[in-house]
This record gives structure tokens, C-alpha cells and sequence, in this order.
């Protein structure tokens, strides 16, 4: 493997793994913010309970987040310096703002309200939490707006002696169409795995510990059940709004979703596929009629273009060369982001009807407690995946291919050390977050009730004695 | 003024952000299992940075976020050049964010060991890393004519840029047990302010070495003196911890860090990478900048915001500003 290779080995594993843990913040700091404010206002305290047990894995949860953050920062320079040179004039303005205006409300309110139960006043505290939602909000969006630059151009001229993209209109940029529709996306998406994630860990202790804390995790179950439903709907909706603007603006990229080789008019949705992706032939296929056409350009009949056609229509414009991405590869993200993800809608209907009225949750369906969290971030994997390699061989979409990107200078030797090196500590990471994520969940709401069992200081320690600030 | 220079004056601005913040932080980490002599010590020490390290070490995304949107080849070179030790500073920081906050989450004393440890290699190795690359980056490296480095890994080891990694982790170690000596009492209190006192001479001794020489290679009259007010600073800050005046010590420090830092930039502009190879090598901050237009959007945005920031995580100082004591007794924390 080249350094090309490596680096994107690098970029795919490092982003991938970044990505497991934003939609798990940006959904449960809202929750937790939702539940706090309620206890603001009811002053019932199963939601003060509730807000501690999901903030404390709130907590464990965005930690990994912000130290893997910190490498995507980093690596376009490293191993992206072309492409930092041709782009930083336009993308980095997004990062830059990303910082100034998100990443330092989001650190710096956590702390104080990690820090400030008991020592700030109720509503100040409160509105710690919401300073943080609003930073996780402006960080998804900036970062998503560079992102949706790169997907599709706007607002630059192109400075051939410079070779690089040169900034003429931010707000261009910053209401890029792409975005526009990528936002309320990933945030839905996001919103999924949030409501998963808090419904699975209340049907755990619901089916386990029946007795212990029986009506605060019902609440929890419903709660987390009610939000995965309701932002699938969202995702579908912005889905589809999606599927247009992409037709719009990277036909390629939907051609290659279907591995549609000939243009059709009307096009069908094909379900599956057994057989080749190649275009030569297909062994057995489902296929529901006129609904690609629909999905691509709100038409049951419109016209949507094929792979062939499109190759041969991008020679023409860039020259000879491959302008396919992997086919098969996209063929299949893009039906698995759906169907993964619908999956566990249906997963959380079902959870609330079998629920309705008082009713106990059936014995087995503890096995769903934990598929039910993972099936919507599976899905948000699948859908990045989709959308990064169906942008190949581009880099920045028609006007840099990633292989013009990869820093010159580096050699494989760095970039080996490098990827071995994340892969492994992001591989023993994993196993120490996901274990103290599991033991923090286990150990339920035992010790809610004490006034502060986010902040370190007042865990109950029987090996050592409490600390205290000294107010 | 030019809006590059002011760009440069920015990114320098929120490096010193950045050195003086994450500085004492890293100082407190290093010298956790040296001051926290057992668990409630640890926990002491470890709380007086807890609700801060995070917002200081987004001075450092912010750096190079700007970077990369007002100077886009410095940021290029910059971090593909120091390939390997920016990896290796990003494995330390990743070990020491999951440490500070994982180690509370358990209860078992071992884990906590586990803990400290990765806090206290995750401290000590980005300063050593952060002093090597600064000094190599006042000192020059090998660019080529499109401002590509092409040294090896070897050429930054130096004797000067060596020194300079030993210079930035005595100066961290001073400025963090100085911070820990203004935010304990009692006892921890007097332990650190004396560590602050014996590890700030050996610190001063490093650090004038080192900024002389980095004077003498790239300096004019304006870095000097910078250079000179920042060893006075510092000189400043030891008198003041001998005496017991620990707010005025660690402004003093504070001071001692963001000068000096200061006086590196100052050395090298108008040049952000110097080169070793061929004066035309040389990436200046003409070179590197974006277009007129991204620097006023930047600016205007930076303007309105960074002052915002300052007053946030200003008060985040003043919420958490009583000391903290180590308490020998289980006291709850709400009987405060
Ligand atoms: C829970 C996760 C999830 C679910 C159930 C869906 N998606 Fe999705 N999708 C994502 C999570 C996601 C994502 C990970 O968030 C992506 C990647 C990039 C983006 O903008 O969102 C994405 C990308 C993405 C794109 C690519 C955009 C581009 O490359 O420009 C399209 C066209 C759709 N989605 C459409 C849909 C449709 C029609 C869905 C079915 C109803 C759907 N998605 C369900
Ligand atoms: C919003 C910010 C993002 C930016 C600016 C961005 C940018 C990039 C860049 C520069 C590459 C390198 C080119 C390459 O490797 O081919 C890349 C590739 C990739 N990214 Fe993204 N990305 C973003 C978000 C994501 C997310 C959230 C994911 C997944 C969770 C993702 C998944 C991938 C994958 C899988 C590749 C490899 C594609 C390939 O090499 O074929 N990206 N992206
Ligand atoms: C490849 C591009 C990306 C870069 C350069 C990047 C950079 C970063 C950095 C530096 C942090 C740490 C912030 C801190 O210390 O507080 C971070 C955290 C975060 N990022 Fe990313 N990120 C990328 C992709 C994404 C995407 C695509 C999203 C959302 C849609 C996102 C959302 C977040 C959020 C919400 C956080 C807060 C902490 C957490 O994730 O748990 N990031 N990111």
C-alpha cells in the first residue's frame, strides 16, 4: 500500500470511530438537558434521577468524542497538506468558527456543570447543560458545512497560479444547499441513537431488576422509544429531501446508490441484489417500481441517469479517467443506512405497544437491549460511509481527486506508525469505554439520590475519603 | 496594519492562549503522584484543574483551526513536517483526556493508579513535544522550494531543540505546582510552593539558556526584550511564591509563559517556517495567507467571539476560585 492508501485508511478509521460517538452527544446531552428541565419545573425527583444516570454516561460517552476530535483536527495537515493548501482557504473558515464559537462553549459549560451542582444556582446550572447543547449543535453544523462544501462547491473562485480554492461568499457556503439538508439529517439521525440508547438501557432494568426503580426506567423506556420514533420519521423526510439535492448535485453518487448502469425513465428502487454489481448481470433482484424516481427527483416517472452515460458525460468534462466510485460498496451502505436504521423504529413501536397500559415487557426481549442502541449508530455508519465513497475518486467534488490530496512529503513509514498507532488505542479505547459504559449502566440509579453524583468528588469511595471544596 | 500581520499576531495570541492555560495544566498532571502522596491528595490536586483542562486544551483547536484557515500553507507544513511528534502529542493528550475523566468513574484504587499514570505521561510528554517543536520551528528545518519539509525525523532532535523540550517542561512544571500551591491549603499548599520554588531554578536556569539562544540565532532588538521582560517575569513570579504571595506568583508565571512564547514569534516573523535549506525557502506570512477577504471574515468573527470566550471561561475561574482542601474526614459533599 502507498501513502495514499494508508492515509485513507487512516481518515476512514479515525472519522468512522469520531462518529461513534457524536450522535450518542449530540442526542444524549439534549435528553439529559430535557430531563433536567423538567425537573426544573415539576420538581418531581425520578427526573432529577433520570438527568444524573444519563448525564454520567453522557459524560463517559463525550469524553471519547472530544479526544478523538482532537485527531481529526490534526490529520488534514498531516496527511492531507495538498489538500489543506487547496482548501484551507474555504474550509477552514467553518473549522475555525467550529472552535471559536462551538468547541470552547461546549468545554467550557461542561465543566461548570459538571462541576457546579450544588455550587451555582438551579437555573444558572441548568442553563450550563443548554449552553452545551447549543455548542454540540453549532459544532455538528459548521463541521457538517465544510463537509457539504466539499460535496458541492459553492461560493469560491478557482485561482489557477495559487492552485487553490479561494473564499468569495461565506454565507454562500455557510447556506450551502447541501447543508441545508445534511443538518436536520444527521441531527435526526443523531437523535435515533440518543432515544435507542436511553429506551435499551431502561428495558435492561426493567426486564432485569423489575422491582428496582420499576417506574422511573418505564418513563425512560417510553421516553427514548417515543424520540427514536419521531426522529425516524424526520430522517425519512429528510432523507428523501436529501436524495434530491444529491441527484441535483452528484447523479453520480445516486446512479452508483442503484447500481444503475443505463439510464432509466421511470426507475425502480431495487430492495436487493443477488449476483454482480457490475453492470453484466444480474442473477435475482426485488425491485419496487417508479420509486427511485420518485426518491431522486419527486417524479414517479422522472428520468434518472445512469452510471454509463454519466462516465462518458464526465470525460468529457474532466477528461479520461474513472469517475465511478465503488459500486458495490455504495450499493450496499446505502440500502443498509435504511434498512438498519428503519429496523429500529419498528423495534421501539413495538417496544411501546407491548408496553402500553402497565404492561411488563416480555422476558425476551432483554435481547433487544442492546441491538436496539446499535442498529441507528450502524446506520450512521453506513450512511457516512455512502456518502464518502460515493464522492470518490473526488475529493473536493470536480475540483480536486483525492489522490491530488495526500501530503507529499510524508512518507508510508509516518503514516504506518500513525494508523497502527490510533487503530490500537482506539481498539483498546473501545474496550475501556464500552466496559465502564456497561458498569455504569448496570449499577443503575443507585446513588442518584445524593445531590451530586456527576461531580468526582463525592462518589461513594470506601478505599479512600471524600474530598470536598472548601466552601 | 496588514491583515496577514495581524493573523500572525492572532495565531500567536492564541498559542500563548494555549501555553499559559494548558502550561500550568500540564504542570498539575506531571506533578500529581509527586505532591498527591495517597487518593484524597490525588483527588485534591486532580480537582483543582478539573472543571478547566478541557477549555484550556480548545485554545489549541482553536490554534490550529485558525491556523488553517489564515495561513493554510503553514498549517500544511507545520503539521505534515512534525508528523511525528504532533502524533505522538496527540497520543498523549487522548491517554490524559480519557484518564482525567474516567478516573473518578470507578472506585477501585487500582484503576485509579492506572489512571494517574497515563495522566501523568499524557502531561509530561506534550510539553517535552511542544518545547522540541518550537524550538525547531524558531530554528528552521529543511523546506523545499514548495515548502514541503524534507528532513527526517532525526533532524529535529538538536541539541537547541532538545533543550528547548526540557526548558518548556521545567517552565510547565514551575507554572503548574505554583497554580497547585494557589489552589490547595495546608499542607499540599506548602509542599507545592516549595517544589515551585526549587523547580523554578532549575527552570530559570533552562529557560534563559534556551531563550538566549533562540534570541541569538533568529532575534532582533524587539525579541530581546521581549525575552529579557519574560525571564524578569519569571524571576518575579519565584520571588513572589518565596514570600507566600501565591495569586502574584502565578501571574507572574502566567506572564513568564506568555512572553516568552511571545518572544519566539516575534524571532521569527515575518517567517511562520523558516528554512535551513534556502533563504527562498523560507514560508513568510505573505506566502502562507489566505485572501483578504477570508482574513476580514475571520476577523470580524474572531472579534466578536474571542472576547466572548474570555469572559466565559474568565468566570468559569471565578466559580470554581475557593481553594481545595484535601479532607481527612468523609464529609458529603453537600454540607457545603
Ligand atoms: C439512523 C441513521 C439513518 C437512517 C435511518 C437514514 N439515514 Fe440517510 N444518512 C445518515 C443516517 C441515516 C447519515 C449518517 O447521517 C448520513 C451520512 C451523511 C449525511 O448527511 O447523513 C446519511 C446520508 C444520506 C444520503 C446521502 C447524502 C449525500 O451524500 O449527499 C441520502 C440520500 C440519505 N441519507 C437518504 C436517506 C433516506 C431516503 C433514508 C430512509 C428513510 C435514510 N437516509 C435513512
Ligand atoms: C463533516 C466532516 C467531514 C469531512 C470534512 C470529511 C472529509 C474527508 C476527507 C478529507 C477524506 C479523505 C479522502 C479519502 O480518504 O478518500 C474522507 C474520506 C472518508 N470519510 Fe469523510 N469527512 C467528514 C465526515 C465523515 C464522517 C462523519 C464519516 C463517517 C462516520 C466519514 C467517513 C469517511 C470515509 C469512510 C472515508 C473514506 C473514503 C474513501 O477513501 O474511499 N467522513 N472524508
Ligand atoms: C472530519 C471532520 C471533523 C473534525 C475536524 C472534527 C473535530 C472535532 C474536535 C477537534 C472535537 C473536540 C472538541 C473539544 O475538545 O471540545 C470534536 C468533537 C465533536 N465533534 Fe467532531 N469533528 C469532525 C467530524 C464531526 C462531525 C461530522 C460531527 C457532527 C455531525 C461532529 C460533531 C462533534 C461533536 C458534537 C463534538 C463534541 C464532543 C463529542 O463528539 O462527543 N464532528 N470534533
Amino acid at each position: 500500500m502507498d501513502t495514499l492508501d494508508l492515509a485513507r485508511w487512516q481518515f476512514a478509521i479515525t472519522t468512522v470511530y469520531h462518529f461513534f460517538f457524536v450522535p450518542v452527544t449530540i442526542s444524549l446531552v439534549a435528553i439529559t438537558a430535557g430531563l433536567q428541565t423538567a425537573w426544573y419545573r415539576t420538581g418531581k425527583e425520578k427526573y432529577l434521577r433520570l438527568t444524573k444516570f444519563y448525564g454520567k454516561l453522557f459524560l463517559i460517552n463525550i469524553a471519547m468524542g472530544v479526544v478523538t476530535g482532537l485527531v481529526q483536527e490534526f490529520q488534514f495537515g498531516m496527511n492531507w497538506s495538498d489538500y489543506s493548501r487547496f482548501v484551507g482557504d474555504v474550509f477552514g473558515a467553518p473549522l475555525a468558527l467550529e472552535g471559536l464559537l462551538a468547541f470552547f462553549l461546549e468545554s467550557t459549560f461542561i465543566g461548570l456543570w459538571i462541576f457546579g451542582w450544588e455550587r451555582l444556582p438551579r437555573l444558572v446550572h441548568l442553563g450550563c447543560i443548554w449552553m452545551v447543547v447549543l455548542g454540540t449543535q453549532l459544532s455538528a453544523y459548521f463541521i457538517l458545512a465544510a463537509n457539504s462544501w466539499m460535496q458541492n462547491p459553492v461560493g469560491f473562485r478557482y485561482n489557477a497560479s495559487r492552485g487553490r480554492a479561494e473564499l468569495t461568499d461565506v454565507w454562500a457556503v455557510l447556506t450551502n444547499k447541501v447543508v441545508l439538508v445534511t443538518y436536520p439529517h444527521t441531527i435526526f439521525a443523531a437523535f435515533m441513537v440518543g432515544g435507542a440508547f436511553v429506551a435499551g438501557v431502561a428495558l435492561w432494568h426493567l426486564i432485569r431488576r423489575p422491582s428496582v426503580d420499576h417506574d422511573v426506567f418505564r418513563t425512560a423506556l417510553k421516553l427514548g422509544a417515543v424520540i427514536v420514533i419521531a426522529a425516524g420519521a424526520g430522517v425519512a423526510l429528510s432523507g428523501d429531501q436529501q436524495g434530491k439535492v444529491m441527484t441535483e448535485v452528484q447523479p453520480m453518487k445516486m446512479a452508483a446508490a442503484e447500481a444503475l448502469y443505463a439510464t432509466e425513465k421511470p426507475a425502480s428502487f431495487s430492495v436487493f441484489t443477488v449476483g454482480t454489481l457490475d453492470g453484466s448481470r444480474e442473477i435475482f433482484s426485488v425491485k419496487l417500481p417508479h420509486l427511485l424516481s420518485f426518491l431522486a427527483t419527486g417524479n414517479f416517472n422522472g428520468e434518472v441517469k445512469g452510471i454509463n452515460s454519466l462516465q462518458a458525460a464526465y470525460e468529457q468534462l474532466y477528461g479520461p479517467g474513472s469517475y465511478k466510485p465503488n459500486i458495490p460498496l455504495t450499493y450496499w451502505t446505502f440500502r443498509l443506512m435504511i434498512g438498519v436504521g428503519m429496523a429500529s423504529v419498528a423495534v421501539a413501536a413495538w417496544l411501546l405497544w407491548t408496553t402500553r397500559r402497565g404492561r411488563a415487557p416480555a422476558r425476551w426481549l432483554i435481547w433487544l437491549a442492546a441491538p436496539l442502541p446499535l442498529l441507528p449508530l450502524l446506520a450512521n455508519t453506513f450512511g457516512w460511509i455512502f456518502t464518502e465513497t460515493g464522492r470518490q475518486p473526488w475529493l473536493v467534488f470536480g475540483l480536486l481527486p483525492t489522490a491530488s490530496g495526500v501530503s507529499p512529503g510524508t512518507t508510508s513509514g509516518e503514516v504506518i506508525t500513525s494508523l497502527a498507532g490510533f487503530t490500537v488505542l482506539y481498539g483498546v479505547l473501545a474496550v475501556v469505554e464500552a466496559k465502564l459504559m456497561l458498569r455504569t449502566i448496570r449499577g443503575g440509579l443507585a446513588g442518584t439520590d445524593g445531590p451530586a453524583p456527576d461531580s468526582p468528588d463525592d462518589a461513594p469511595d470506601d478505599a479512600a475519603k471524600p474530598l470536598s471544596f472548601a466552601y | 496594519m496588514e491583515l496577514t500581520t495581524v493573523w500572525f499576531l492572532a495565531i500567536a495570541g492564541l498559542w500563548i492562549g494555549y501555553f499559559v492555560l494548558e502550561g500550568f495544566d500540564f504542570g498539575v498532571g506531571t506533578l500529581l503522584r509527586v505532591l498527591g502522596r495517597n487518593e484524597p491528595e490525588r483527588r485534591a490536586v486532580i480537582t483543582t484543574i478539573g472543571p478547566v483542562w478541557d477549555g484550556n486544551e480548545v485554545w489549541l483547536i482553536v490554534a490550529g483551526g485558525a491556523t488553517f484557515a489564515a495561513f493554510p500553507e503553514w498549517y500544511a507544513t507545520l503539521f505534515s513536517g512534525f508528523y511525528l511528534p504532533l502524533f505522538a502529542i496527540l497520543v498523549s493528550l487522548i491517554l490524559r483526556g480519557v484518564a482525567l475523566e474516567y478516573r473518578g468513574k470507578r472506585d477501585d484504587l487500582i484503576w485509579r493508579g492506572r489512571m494517574d499514570s497515563m495522566i501523568t505521561i499524557g502531561s509530561v510528554l506534550p510539553a517535552l513535544l511542544w518545547g522540541l517543536t518550537f524550538a525547531n520551528l524558531v530554528r528552521g528545518v529543511p523546506l523545499d522550494a514548495s515548502f514541503e519539509y524534507v528532513g527526517s525525523f532525526g533532524d529535529l532532535l538538536s541539541p537547541f531543540a532538545l533543550l528547548g523540550a526540557v526548558a518548556f517542561t521545567a517552565v510547565f512544571v514551575t507554572h503548574g505546582a505554583i497554580f497547585l500551591a494557589l489552589r490547595t491549603t495546608d499542607d499540599l499548599r506548602a509542599r507545592a510552593n516549595r517544589l515551585a520554588s526549587r523547580a523554578g531554578l532549575v527552570a530559570a536556569v533552562l529557560v534563559i539558556a534556551f531563550l538566549a539562544w533562540a534570541q541569538a540565532i533568529r532575534g532582533d532588538t524587539g525579541s530581546w526584550i521581549v525575552a529579557a521582560v519574560a525571564v524578569v517575569a519569571f524571576a518575579g513570579g519565584l520571588v513572589a511564591n518565596r514570600i507566600r504571595r501565591e495569586g502574584w506568583a502565578f501571574l507572574g508565571t502566567a506572564l513568564a509563559v506568555g512572553l516568552a512564547v511571545a518572544s519566539l514569534f516575534a524571532a521569527m516573523f515575518p517567517a511562520v517556517m523558516p528554512s535551513t535549506l534556502d533563504p527562498q525557502s523560507t514560508l513568510t506570512t505573505v506566502d502562507a495567507a489566505s485572501t483578504p477577504y477570508t482574513l476580514k471574515v475571520l476577523t470580524v468573527i474572531t472579534g466578536i467571539s474571542l472576547p466572548l470566550v474570555m469572559l466565559y471561561q474568565g468566570w468559569t475561574y471565578w466559580v470554581f476560585r475557593k481553594r481545595i482542601t484535601v479532607e481527612p474526614v468523609a464529609v458529603s459533599e453537600a454540607a457545603s
